[in-house]
């Protein structure tokens, strides 16, 4: 084993990079959550993103539509479960799983045609003097622009639920949708803003898998990435800074464990690759002990007729 | 603008008629999806819901309606006690892993032994097995409160890498010339779950399945514990008014949704399959949640669905031969039926009426 041939400030580097799935998709569940509703269909999201993200930048060569495709294709899933749950008001764990089912399926069948392709290349941000930065250009300035998508949408998402008027609301109808009912808000249209949101942000970070971190189409390549997502809601409490914490903590994880295969452990390579869900439920169960923040309503079915 | 209005009491109507109706929209989505992939769309229905059971070669594909049946109701009918009563276990996949590999490896740890208990010894470890990986959500989620979906999924991962690493290491084959994957149990007489009627595809997985309606009918409909799983369903304070343990009755519903998913997968890699591989799975664990949907969480039902569902394996298979419609249009079709399930769901428990505007 050589651990030498770890460049720390390349891990740092990676990490941002292996955290950003992650980071987007969780950031668009904890709206979704804190209206409300639990979509555990963010996997299936994911992965449709990464599809539709994959196959709109090689049928135009830009990887910046790749990334509006897939935000409109995670989106557009989401209809699906807007239709469910918010029209057939269908049970939100029921529904959220037939959207990940589905979406796996649709996925691999609109992929068809891609595999084997490569995506066109991603432009990473090259400022002139901050790039060249010993250490820190590397770490922070020289990534491609979607790592900084993400961390400005957390600060965004953080700051509109915390100082907006917007945000109020969105937290109302989380913790007491008849409440918010009775004061005149639209329960509905309100969630089905945020579940499409959080159905773009996923469909953004499962096209960065495909089109970034791999770079090319695999069957199934989002890998439990969505239900990670998911975990690091409820990790972070429904803070979005406490999001990004755990989302570095996760890339950070990922990273170090290709890392250790690559200098060859002794510990086999499956069980290195067991480590970030054997994490992800050492996490949930310490976060479990103290469940504050959880919004009041989520995943109940609001009727106005109720 | 059409208003949904709540029934007092759910439809017993719709109850039936729901599912029915499930199918026949997913059959038109999905004619349509196969027009749009350049299909003939009656001709791709034909094949995969008629041709396995009447077509020229039915004598083939029937005896595989139990085979591929039987895992997916086994699976199910465990599901769908957790389900009724707000446990949601979606990692019977893994389970289903574990279980295999537990039996399988009693299985070669006695190789070459001849042993009529063998086979029993199987049976029970890979219950075990389902039944203990099942119990790390359950515990958790009992001692710790933790979310039992996210856990039992995220051990569906863990169980993959595992079998990796068991049908690369400690199970492979040590006359396999080096290839990935165990002995063949199907070679292995003591082991192999045999046909118990030779071209019928009875197994002894199929003939748990029916025993595993069997009891989960007595259960929901004639013990205590059954009205307990219905009762915290419906009406968790209630329930708990009730005298029911809501912690004993996770570790219940997880551990026999565990045992009969470990069970599912024993008989899958001791019989049709055969042995342990990398990719021995065949997401039967996920699929099994939407038979269990589909059966409407009836035990009754869920025999149904399962064999429903087993029509559109076969039958995609044969679509997949004879018309080249690839397994992933069978995968998007099977997603389908849930998809249109729940949503043709909401008629049970509301009416729809005219309304004018809407107020708020």
């Amino acid at each position: 084993m050589d651990l030498s041939a770890i460049n720390p400030v390349l891990l740092v580097a990676s990490l941002m990079v292996a955290a950003t799935p992650i980071l987007l998709a969780a950031i668009g569940e904890l709206v979704v959550e804190k209206a409300g509703v639990l979509n555990l269909g963010v996997e299936g999201m994911m992965i449709t993103g990464a599809i539709c993200g994959f196959a709109v930048a090689v049928e135009t060569g830009s990887p910046l539509m790749g990334f509006v495709g897939a935000a409109a294709g995670g989106a557009g899933l989401s209809l699906l479960f807007v239709a469910l749950t918010q029209y057939a008001l269908a049970n939100q764990v029921a529904s959220g799983l037939s959207l990940t089912l589905f979406g796996l399926g649709l996925s691999a069948l609109i992929g068809q045609r891609y595999v084997g392709e490569r995506p066109p290349p991603a432009q990473r941000l090259d400022l002139p003097v901050l790039s060249d930065l010993p250490v820190v250009g590397r770490i922070l300035f020289s990534h491609d622009l979607m790592v900084y998508v993400g961390l400005a949408l957390v600060v965004a998402v953080w700051a509109m639920l915390k100082f907006t008027r917007a945000g109020l609301i969105l937290r109302a109808v989380g913790e007491n949708h008849e409440a918010a009912h009775a004061l005149g808000y639209k329960v509905r249209r309100i969630r089905i803003l945020a579940i499409l949101f959080g159905g773009a942000c996923a469909g953004m970070g499962g096209a960065y898998i495909s089109l970034l971190r791999v770079p090319q189409w695999v069957d199934g390549m989002t890998a439990g990435t969505g239900w990670i997502a998911l975990a690091l809601v409820v990790f972070a409490s429904w803070k979005p800074g406490r999001v990004l914490l755990g989302a570095y903590l996760f890339g950070g994880v990922t990273v170090l464990q290709l890392n250790l295969q690559a200098a060859g452990l002794a510990i086999p390579v499956e069980y290195l690759s067991m480590s970030p869900y054997l994490i992800t439920i050492l996490v949930l169960v310490i976060m479990s002990s103290h469940r504050s923040g959880a919004p009041a309503s989520l995943g109940r079915t609001f009727h106005a007729s109720q | 603008m059409l208003k949904l209005e709540k029934r007092r009491q759910p439809s017993q109507v719709w109850a039936y008629l729901a599912p029915v109706v499930a199918v026949v929209a997913t059959m038109v989505a999905g004619g349509l999806l196969f027009a749009f992939l350049g299909k003939d769309p009656l001709l791709a229905i034909r094949t995969i819901f008629w041709d396995p059971l009447f077509g020229e070669f039915a004598f083939y594909y029937r005896p595989q309606m139990l085979v591929k049946g039987a895992p997916l109701v086994l699976i199910a009918i465990g599901l769908s006690l957790g389900f009724r009563a707000g446990i949601w276990n979606i990692g019977a996949e893994g389970q289903y892993i574990m279980g295999a590999i537990a039996g399988a490896g009693v299985a070669l740890a006695f190789y070459p032994l001849e042993a009529w208990w063998l086979f029993p010894l199987m049976v029970i470890c890979g219950a075990l097995g389902g039944c203990l990986w099942a119990m790390i959500p359950a515990a958790l989620r009992v001692i710790f409160g933790t979310n039992e979906i996210l856990v039992s999924l995220m051990l569906v991962y863990v169980a993959e890498q595992f079998l990796a690493s068991v049908s690369l290491g400690l199970l492979k084959n040590p006359e396999g010339y080096g290839f990935p994957g165990s002995r063949n149990l199907q070679q292995y007489p003591s082991a192999h779950n045999a046909e118990l009627i030779a071209g019928s595809g009875m197994h002894w997985g199929v003939v748990a399945a029916l025993i595993a309606v069997i009891m989960a009918y007595i259960l929901l409909n004639r013990h205590l514990l059954g009205f307990q799983i219905r009762l915290t369903g419906e009406a968790p304070r209630a329930a708990r008014f009730a005298g029911v343990k809501p912690k004993q009755l996770v570790l219940l519903c997880m551990g026999l949704a565990g045992a009969l998913a470990g069970m599912a997968g024993l008989f899958e890699v001791a019989g049709p399959s055969g042995r342990i591989s990398i990719d021995f799975n065949a997401g039967y664990g996920f699929t099994a949640i939407i038979v269990a949907f589909l059966g409407r969480l009836h035990p009754v039902g869920i025999l149904l669905a399962g064999l429903l569902m087993a029509l559109t394996y076969i039958g995609g298979e044969i679509a997949q031969s004879s018309m080249g419609l690839s397994s992933s249009a069978i995968q998007v079709f099977q997603g389908m039926l849930l998809f249109f399930l729940l949503m043709v769901d909401v008629l049970t428990n509301y009416r729809l009426k005219l309304a004018k505007a809407e107020t708020a």
